[in-house]
């Protein structure tokens, strides 16, 4: 064993605490627009109204877990076409991979839940402590009753918003307004409670307590984006080729005029609004989300200065290498379509089209049939065989409707209901589904003895109203094995 | 951490400290690889001894000790054939009110309460696997000498109160003055018709039932049918319900249409027998059985000769069908 540090390594970081500076500029604007609107969406869709007439719900957003059905706006969704979830998330995925491989880490920047409530607690934590210094004096201040009053506001505020956070998540489960007074008046199921506090405690824990650190170790996405990007993508980038040699200060770049200065001061203003404490001029890194804030620093520092601004701004690998040599960079939109990006956007369109499409045409009607198997036929008093089946008729239409099954297939068949008399029976039979229901019944079929053993039996449901639709499904008649 | 006993090296033996990870050896070596006396971590101890007060205190509550008959009962009384009585218990009341409808309507009158039919049939569906099928099998397809109960031929009668009257009082049960009785005389054993004869009867049946033409044998069994067979299968063999004796023209037979299986029939005679099951399940218990199998597909519709089904339903468990 080598010669070594008798002192064991470490194998823990304490947290550096983030005290990011407040900012103001294009990036920052677009922030807070992004925050807005998201924001906006997560707390206001439950409270959407939509007309569904008078057989299902009125909100328009609904995951009714108790009834296994999702409403969203004028498409409904049954347990069994959950494929259309499915081709969401793929969309999602896709999605991802295009926005990263054309613009890094947009999504980590700009619209991640994180993200956006980091935001909001970093603002609220300004508000109340003002802005960094203050920040960092507060924090080497010894404990009294100011600083304690101050971290308790911050704290309960906090806890307040994180409570909001996790009150909202709830009403897409359930009837807002309804569960709203259930919740208020201490009647909602206690489900309700229990994740408005299991919410509340993530919210307020990793976006008040956490932040960066999520980002940073615990989060599995900044890892596979890093996979994402390649030498085209757009990231935040520090032009070291520009800013270096750093000139420490105005006055020693003008008195070190001689020599030659880059454009970087050196004023640590990139560093100073960064929310997860990074120095972006170290070079891309796992700690940077490309939120564009210190873009927002370091414009401002150059345009004070009057050097051109963009010192840090979005640019690909490939352009840092012939911005290098001194070549001129391509235009950035080049950059984003580019052969990846357009099989990202294709098959991210597809499975839309494909799932809109599928959406237009589906039938909102459908059959399914399972043959008795004990006994398999039944001989009748006048020698003809009687098979039984449970049949399955999903009404997947928010209103009643007039039905009609038939079968084919088998000579001579004639269907008839548990309830009803094989005197009146036929090939057609005539029934009523209620609303968004699925109707099981078991349905009779007898045929002459004389024929296969096993014939192929089909069903077919059709609408009888203005809707139509049609839907078949295949199932056996069987008869005795000696009656061939 | 504790010394080993044994002859196992201990770590005074070659004990050193670990320079990376600033951990003691235990002294054992094996190739060259060394084991770190690694301390256990704090979370893990607590854990730990949180499990053994946790393992003192839910011995001391619940049956846990193993003794020669039982187990210690433990503090709490729990038991988890106590959690079944109760589960039962909170079974037996959520079925109550349901019961108690049941109980009080007349058998005729269920067909007019869908949501009753609906319930006794499903109790009827679990009822019949407890007691009916050892004999009518599983599907309720029968076998030779216990009938099929999905199909449309009745020998005492399909609809659902004489369905449970049957249910009630059995067939031919010794322990029921009112159980359904009748007996076949055994015309070959008793010495009532000579082999001869009986083939002509044979003879005669299959041709009624359509499953062999008609020829001389069956006519002279024909006269010999009129004359032994009638009284009770009726002049043209169609039955009589009243008698449950079965109709010997369809396609249905309970111990087989073939010439020898019918040959043994009309020798020997056959009288199963069904247990009555009024003193063996409870009344509500007989009303779901023959409500579920009524509902097997072969359940025929109340006798039209009583008008309004209400007032017929006193009675009606006492018809048969002709």
């Amino acid at each position: 064993m080598a010669e070594a540090d008798p002192r064991p390594p470490e194998f823990f970081v304490a947290r550096r605490s983030v005290f990011p500076k407040a900012i103001d500029g294009a990036f920052r604007r677009f922030k807070w627009l992004v925050m807005a609107v998201t924001l906006a969406i997560y707390y206001a869709t439950p409270w959407l109204r939509w007309d569904r007439g008078p057989w299902a719900p009125t909100q328009a957003v609904l995951v009714d877990i108790e009834h296994r059905r999702f409403y969203m706006f004028q498409i409904e969704i049954w347990p069994h076409e959950f494929y259309y979830v499915t081709g969401l998330l793929v969309m999602a995925g896709v999605g991802l991979f295009l926005v990263t491989s054309a613009v890094g880490r947009a999504w980590c920047g700009y619209a991640c839940p994180q993200t956006v409530w980091i935001d909001l607690f970093v603002h609220v934590e300004r508000l109340i402590d003002g802005d960094r210094n203050a920040q960092l004096r507060l924090a080497a201040a010894p404990w009294g009753p100011a600083k304690l009053a101050r971290r308790a506001l911050k704290h309960g505020i906090w806890l307040v918003i994180a409570v909001l956070t996790g009150g909202a998540w709830i009403f897409y489960f359930a009837d807002a307004p309804t569960l709203a007074r259930q919740l208020f008046a201490g009647t909602a199921p206690f489900a309700a409670y229990a994740t408005v506090g299991v919410l509340t405690f993530t919210t307020y824990a990793l976006g008040g307590l956490m932040r960066e650190q999520v980002c940073i170790y615990m989060c599995p996405w900044p890892r596979i984006q890093t996979a994402m990007l390649d030498e085209q993508s757009l990231i935040v980038t520090y032009k070291a080729w520009r800013g270096e040699p750093r000139s420490h200060g105005l006055k020693r770049a003008a008195g070190e005029a001689a020599a030659p200065t880059g454009d970087c001061i050196d004023c640590n203003a990139c560093v100073a609004v960064c929310p997860t404490g990074i120095d972006i001029r170290e070079g891309p890194q796992i700690g940077c989300i490309t939120c564009g804030l210190c873009i927002d620093a370091c414009d401002a520092v150059m345009t004070r200065v009057g050097r051109p601004d963009k010192l840090i701004g979005y640019t690909s690998v490939a352009d840092t290498a012939i911005a290098r040599a001194g070549g001129t960079p391509r235009p950035a939109l080049k950059r984003v379509l580019r052969p990846r990006t357009l099989v990202y956007l294709g098959a991210w369109s597809a499975v839309g089209v494909a799932m809109l499409f599928t959406l237009g045409t589906r039938t909102r009607l459908d059959i399914s049939v399972a043959a008795d198997r004990n006994p398999e036929w039944v001989r009748l008093a006048d020698g003809s065989i009687r098979n039984a089946y449970t049949v399955k008729l999903r009404n997947m239409e928010a209103r009643p409707r007039d039905v009609e099954v038939a079968i084919a297939g088998v000579a001579g068949a004639a269907l008839w209901r548990e309830t009803g008399s094989r005197a009146a029976a036929g090939t057609r039979l005539r029934l009523h589904l209620a609303a968004d229901q699925l109707d099981e019944r078991r349905l009779f079929v007898a045929a002459p003895a004389a024929g296969e053993e096993h014939v192929p039996l089909e069903f077919s449901v059709r609408g009888l109203d203005a809707g139509g639709g049609t839907a078949t499904a295949t199932s056996r008649f069987e008869r005795p094995e000696d009656e061939r | 951490m504790a010394e080993h006993p044994g002859p196992s090296p201990t770590r005074s033996a070659g004990s050193r400290v670990d320079v990376p990870t600033g951990t003691a050896t235990v002294g054992h070596q094996w190739d060259g690889i060394e084991e770190l006396d690694t301390p256990m971590p704090r979370w893990w101890l607590t854990i730990f001894y949180a499990c053994v007060v946790f393992a003192i205190v839910y011995a001391i509550a619940y049956p846990a000790i193993p003794l020669a008959t039982r187990a210690t009962p433990g503090l709490l009384g729990w038991s988890s054939r106590g959690e079944l009585a109760k589960e039962l218990t909170a079974e037996t009341a959520r079925q109550a009110p349901m019961r108690r409808a049941l109980a009080a309507l007349p058998i005729a009158a269920l067909a007019g309460n869908p949501a009753l039919l609906d319930a006794a049939t499903r109790g009827g569906r679990s009822a019949f696997k407890v007691h009916c099928v050892q004999c009518h099998g599983g599907g309720a397809a029968g076998s030779k000498g216990y009938p099929n109960l999905n199909d449309d031929d009745w020998l005492w009668g399909g609809d659902i109160a004489t369905i449970a009257t049957t249910l009630q009082h059995g067939i031919r049960y010794p322990g029921d003055d009112e159980t359904r009785q009748s007996q076949m005389p055994a015309f070959g054993r008793d010495g009532i018709l000579k082999a001869g004869q009986i083939a002509d009867l044979v003879a005669h049946v299959r041709a009624i039932s359509r499953q062999a033409p008609a020829n001389g044998a069956a006519t002279r069994g024909a006269a010999l049918f009129a004359e032994n067979c009638a009284v009770c299968h009726g002049p043209a063999g169609m039955g009589n319900r009243e008698l449950g004796a079965p109709n010997l023209t369809d396609a249905i037979w309970l111990y087989g249409g073939d010439t020898a299986s019918l040959t043994t029939t009309i020798h020997n005679a056959r009288g199963g027998v069904m247990p009555a099951w009024a003193g063996r399940v409870d009344p509500v218990t007989i009303k779901m059985l023959a409500a579920y199998v009524h509902s097997l597909g072969g359940g025929e519709a109340a006798p039209v000769a009583a008008a309004p089904a209400a007032a017929s339903a006193a009675t009606a468990s006492d018809h048969g069908r002709g």
